[in-house]
C-alpha cells in the first residue's frame, strides 16, 4: 500500500481530542455544549455520522453520561465532553460507571469555578473533583495534556485505559490547551496502538459478568449479544445482583482498587525535563507545565540547575516519580491554577527531604514563566 | 536557543480577532512552515468586551504558548491599544486601526484605517480583520503574502473568496503606502537566514 503524504494541520486542543477519539475507535458521543469544551461536540456532530457513529445532543449533562454508559454497555466506545458545571452534574453517573465497570471517556475542559464561574478563562481547579467528585471509595484514572499533540495522544490512551481496565477515564484539559492551536501531524492508523475490551469467549450460560480474575478485570459482554447479565449501581456479587454480604462486598471494592493499583507502571506517565540533576524542581501539569518548561530553560541558561517533572497522569498520583524528585532536589515548586490541589499531594508524600513551595493563581489567567522564575529566585 | 516572535492581535469581541489569529497561525505554521502556537482570550459576550489572539512563532518547539514580550501588536480599537502597547519590546512594532484608534501612544506605529477601508472600499465593515491581515503580510517578514492568501481562502465561508481576496489586496496596498519604519536588525538577519 502506498503511504499517504503526511499532512500537517493547525488544530485546536479540542479538535485534537476529536481526532484522537476517532482514531481510538470512539463511535458514540452524547453531550451538552459548554465553553470551553463545545468544539469537541461541534466537530463530532459532523465527524461521527461520516464514520457510521452516533452523535446525540442531550438535554443535560446527567443524561449525557447516562447515554454514554448505555452505548458502552452495548459495545460501542463512547465519550462525552464538558466543563466544570457539567462535570458536577456528571458525578452521579460517573460513580455508576465506576461501580458497574463501564469503560468510557469523560473530557473536562477546566474553566474558573465554583459554579458557572469564569466560562472563558482557564483554571486547574477540578483536580480534586476529578479524583473525589463522585461519592464512595473508588479509584479513577485522570490524564492531563499540555500540548495539542498530547491532546491527541492522551485521548487515545484514555480510551485504551478505559477499555483495558473497565473504568471511566477523565481527560482533564484546561481552557488554554483546549483552545490553543498548534501544528500537528496525525499519525496513520497503523501507527496507533489501540486496546479493546476483552469480551467473553465462553458460552453465555457460563458467563460470570463480575468474576474476579488475577488482572481484576472481568470480560465484558456487549448487551444484546445473548450474554444476559444484570447491571446495577448497587454493590453487586459476581453475577451482577445486589448484595450486602460483607464477604462479597469487601472483595468487590478491593478488586476495583486492585485493577488500578497493580498497574501503576502502565498508568503513570510523566515527562522528565532536566529533572534528574535538578537542585530546583518544578512539578507541573497542563498549560502551566509549558510555563515551567520555559522557566527551566531560562534557569539553565543562567546556570541554575532547574528541572521539571510534568504529570501527564494526575490520578493515580505519581508518587514514585514525585518521591524521586523530592529526594534529588533541595527545593520543589508546585505552580498550579488553584489554591494548592496537587501541592497538597506533593507535601503529603514529602518525607522532609525537600522544601516544597507553591505558586497559586486563581484569577483566570495562566501562571507565567516570569512568575515561576521570581519564585525560584525567592526560595532558592 | 530557538528564536521567538510574539504577536498579539487585539480589539473587541465581534471584530474577528480570533479568526485573524487562526489565519495568521495557519499561514505561518502550515504554509510558511514554522512552529506556531496560537492562543486566545475573550469574554463571555458575543459582541463587545475585549478579545485578543496571540501567535507565537519559533523555529523550534514552543514551550510557553502565550506572548511574553511583543514583537508585533495589532490594535483594532483604542482600549486594546491603551492596554497592551506597554507590552511591546523596545523594538516591537505597533499596528493600529486608525479608524478606531484616535490616540496613538507612540510615534513608532503604523496607522492604517482598516475599518475605514473595509467600509468605504469594500462596502463590508466585517472584513476589516482581513484588510489588517493583508497589511501584516507587507509589514512583517514573519509571513508571506502567498501564505496569508492561501490561509484566508482556506478559512473563510464559501462564496466570500472574492471579497476576502480584495480585502487582502486593499490591506497590502494601504500598508505599502504607509511610511516604512526601519525593521529591527536582529529580526531582519533572522529572516535573511531562512530565505
Amino acid at each position: 500500500m502506498k503511504k499517504k503524504p503526511l499532512k500537517e494541520r493547525l488544530l485546536q486542543g479540542n479538535e485534537a481530542v476529536v481526532e484522537g477519539s476517532l482514531s481510538a475507535g470512539c463511535r458514540f458521543f452524547a453531550g451538552y455544549p459548554i465553553t470551553p469544551a463545545t468544539e469537541i461536540a461541534e466537530q463530532l456532530s459532523v465527524r461521527l455520522p461520516q464514520v457510521d457513529g452516533t452523535f446525540i445532543q442531550m438535554e443535560d449533562e446527567i443524561a449525557s453520561l447516562g447515554a454514554v454508559i448505555g452505548a458502552s454497555l452495548a459495545g460501542v466506545k463512547s465519550m462525552t465532553a464538558t466543563s466544570g458545571p457539567g462535570f458536577s452534574l456528571m458525578q452521579e453517573n460517573l460513580g455508576f460507571a465506576i461501580i458497574a465497570e463501564v469503560p468510557c471517556v469523560v473530557v473536562n475542559a477546566m474553566r474558573g469555578g465554583p459554579s458557572t464561574g469564569l466560562p472563558t478563562s482557564p483554571s486547574q481547579s477540578d483536580v480534586m473533583q476529578s479524583r473525589w467528585g463522585t461519592h464512595g471509595d473508588h479509584p479513577i484514572i485522570v490524564l492531563c495534556p499540555s500540548t495539542v499533540r498530547e491532546c491527541f495522544d492522551l485521548t487515545i490512551r484514555a480510551f485504551n485505559y478505559s477499555e483495558k481496565y473497565r473504568i471511566p477515564v477523565i481527560l482533564l484539559i484546561d481552557e488554554v490547551v483546549a483552545h490553543m492551536r498548534e501544528k500537528i501531524i496525525i499519525p496513520d492508523d497503523e501507527d496507533i496502538e489501540i486496546v479493546n475490551r476483552v469480551r467473553p469467549t465462553m458460552p453465555p450460560e457460563w458467563y460470570i459478568p463480575y468474576e474476579d480474575t488475577p488482572r481484576g478485570v472481568p470480560a465484558m459482554a456487549d448487551f444484546g449479544e445473548g450474554y444476559r447479565y444484570h447491571v446495577t449501581g448497587l454493590t453487586h456479587d459476581v453475577r451482577g445482583f445486589p448484595t450486602s454480604r460483607p464477604d462479597e462486598v469487601d472483595p468487590f471494592i478491593r478488586r476495583l482498587f486492585r485493577k488500578v493499583s497493580q498497574n501503576f507502571a502502565d498508568l503513570q506517565i510523566g515527562e522528565h525535563f532536566h529533572v534528574d540533576d535538578a537542585d530546583v524542581a518544578i512539578i507541573a501539569y497542563g498549560c502551566v507545565a509549558r510555563s515551567a518548561k520555559r522557566a527551566v530553560s531560562d534557569c539553565r541558561e543562567k546556570g541554575i540547575k532547574a528541572g521539571m517533572l510534568k504529570l501527564n497522569t494526575i490520578w493515580p498520583f505519581m508518587r514514585t516519580d514525585v518521591e524521586k524528585v523530592l529526594r534529588q532536589a533541595k527545593v520543589v515548586i508546585v505552580p498550579e491554577m488553584n489554591m494548592g490541589q496537587i501541592s497538597r499531594e506533593v507535601k503529603r508524600v514529602n518525607k522532609g527531604e525537600a522544601k516544597v513551595f507553591t505558586i497559586n493563581r486563581v484569577d483566570g489567567t495562566i501562571i507565567t514563566p516570569q512568575e515561576i522564575m521570581a519564585r525560584i529566585k525567592e526560595v532558592y | 536557543m530557538a528564536f521567538r516572535y510574539d504577536i498579539r492581535l487585539s480589539g473587541s469581541g465581534g471584530q474577528g480577532i480570533i479568526l485573524m489569529g487562526i489565519i495568521l497561525a495557519e499561514a505561518i505554521g502550515i504554509h510558511d512552515g514554522r512552529f506556531v502556537a496560537q492562543t486566545q482570550s475573550y469574554g463571555p459576550e458575543a459582541r463587545g468586551g475585549s478579545s485578543k489572539a496571540e501567535v507565537v512563532v519559533s523555529d523550534g518547539e514552543i514551550d510557553y504558548p502565550k506572548a511574553l514580550q511583543l514583537d508585533l501588536l495589532v490594535a483594532m480599537n483604542q482600549k486594546s491599544c491603551d492596554d497592551y502597547y506597554m507590552d511591546l519590546k523596545p523594538d516591537g512594532i505597533l499596528v493600529v486601526d486608525s479608524t478606531l484608534v484616535r490616540q496613538v501612544p507612540m510615534s513608532r506605529a503604523y496607522r492604517i484605517p482598516f475599518t475605514g477601508i473595509a467600509r468605504e472600499e469594500l462596502k463590508r465593515e466585517m472584513v476589516a480583520n482581513i484588510v489588517a491581515l493583508g497589511a501584516l503580510a507587507v509589514l512583517t517578514p514573519m509571513v508571506s503574502a502567498r501564505a496569508i492568501e492561501s490561509a484566508v481562502l482556506g478559512r473563510v465561508p464559501k462564496g466570500t473568496e472574492k471579497l476576502n481576496r480584495e480585502a487582502l489586496k486593499a490591506g497590502m496596498r494601504a500598508a505599502r503606502k504607509t511610511k516604512k519604519i526601519r525593521f529591527p536588525e536582529a529580526i531582519s538577519e533572522l529572516v535573511d537566514e531562512d530565505t
